[in-house]
C-alpha cells in the first residue's frame, strides 16, 4: 500500500466551525492563546531586563515605552495573560488529582477563571498605581 | 495478585514517557508562586528610575527567585508552545522548522534573562 509518500492524507475529524461556541472550548483556546502570549512577552520581559543590564540610557528608552500608553496598555494585558493562565492553571492542576470533573464544576471553574482573573488584574493594578502613588 | 498492569502505570511500555507531561506540572506549580512575585515586581516598579530598578534585581534574593522564573518559564513554555505547534501544524515541511525556531526563541528568551539577570547581580 506505501507509495513512498511521508505525510499520509489522513480523514480529518470535524474542526472548530461545525461546532457550536461553548464556554469550555473557548476556556481551553484561551489558556493556549495566552500561553503563547506570554512566550511573547517574556521575550519583551528579556528586553527589560538586558536593558537594565547594559546601562541607564538603555534603560532610559525601554522604560519610556513602558511608561507610554500603549506600553501601559500591553502590561495590562500582560498582567492579565498571566493571572488567566495561572487560574486556569491550577483548574488544570485540580483536573489532575481526578477532582472537579463533572459538568456543572467545571462550568462553574471556567465562569471563576474569567471573573477570577478579570477582576484580581483590575485589583491589583488599582493597588499597584495606588503604592506608587500615581501613573 | 500482582498483574502486568502494576509496570505500566505511569510508566508506559517505555518504562519512560510521563516525563513531559510531569516536567510541565512541576514547572506550572512552581510558576504559581514566581508569577505572583513578577507580578508584584512589575507593578511596583512602572516609571521607576534606573537605579531603583537596578538595586532591586541585584538583591541577592530578588536574583534567586527571578532566576527560578526563568528557568522554570523557560521549561514549561517550550513545552507549552511546542505542544501547540504539534496539535495545529500538519505539514512536517512546516511544522518542524517552526518546532525548532519556537524553541530556539523560549530558550534565547530565557538565555537573555538569565544573562542579564547575572550581571546585574554581580554588578558589572
Amino acid at each position: 500500500m506505501s507509495d513512498g509518500r511521508t505525510e499520509i492524507e489522513r480523514p480529518l475529524s470535524p474542526h472548530l466551525q461545525v461546532y457550536r461556541p461553548m464556554l469550555t472550548m473557548m476556556m481551553s483556546m484561551a489558556h493556549r492563546v495566552s500561553g503563547v502570549a506570554l512566550a511573547v512577552g517574556f521575550a519583551l520581559f528579556a528586553w527589560w531586563l538586558i536593558a537594565v543590564s547594559a546601562g541607564p540610557e538603555a534603560y532610559a528608552k525601554v522604560a519610556a515605552f513602558w511608561s507610554s500608553l500603549p506600553g501601559q496598555v500591553l502590561l495590562f494585558l500582560f498582567t492579565w495573560a498571566l493571572i488567566h493562565h495561572l487560574l486556569g492553571g491550577i483548574r488544570h492542576l485540580i483536573w489532575d488529582t481526578l477532582h472537579a470533573l463533572d459538568k456543572p464544576t467545571i462550568e462553574r471553574l471556567a465562569w471563576a477563571t474569567i471573573i477570577g482573573s478579570t477582576n484580581l488584574n483590575l485589583l491589583l493594578w488599582i493597588v499597584g498605581v495606588w503604592m506608587r502613588g500615581s501613573l | 495478585m500482582r498483574t502486568p498492569l502494576s509496570q505500566a502505570r505511569g510508566l508506559g511500555a517505555a518504562h519512560k514517557g510521563p516525563e513531559t507531561f510531569w516536567r510541565q506540572r512541576v514547572t506550572a506549580v512552581a510558576n504559581i508562586p514566581l508569577v505572583l512575585f513578577l507580578i508584584f515586581s512589575i507593578l511596583l516598579h512602572i516609571g521607576s528610575d534606573y537605579a531603583t530598578v537596578k538595586a532591586y534585581l541585584a538583591h541577592p534574593i530578588v536574583a534567586v527567585l527571578m532566576l527560578g522564573l526563568v528557568l522554570s518559564v523557560t521549561v514549561h513554555a517550550r513545552i507549552g508552545v511546542k505542544e501547540i505547534v504539534e496539535d495545529y501544524i500538519q505539514s512536517d515541511a512546516i511544522r518542524m522548522p517552526v518546532m525548532l525556531l519556537s524553541s530556539f526563541f523560549v530558550i534565547g528568551a530565557g538565555l537573555a534573562c538569565a544573562i542579564a539577570i547575572v550581571k546585574i547581580s554581580l554588578g558589572a
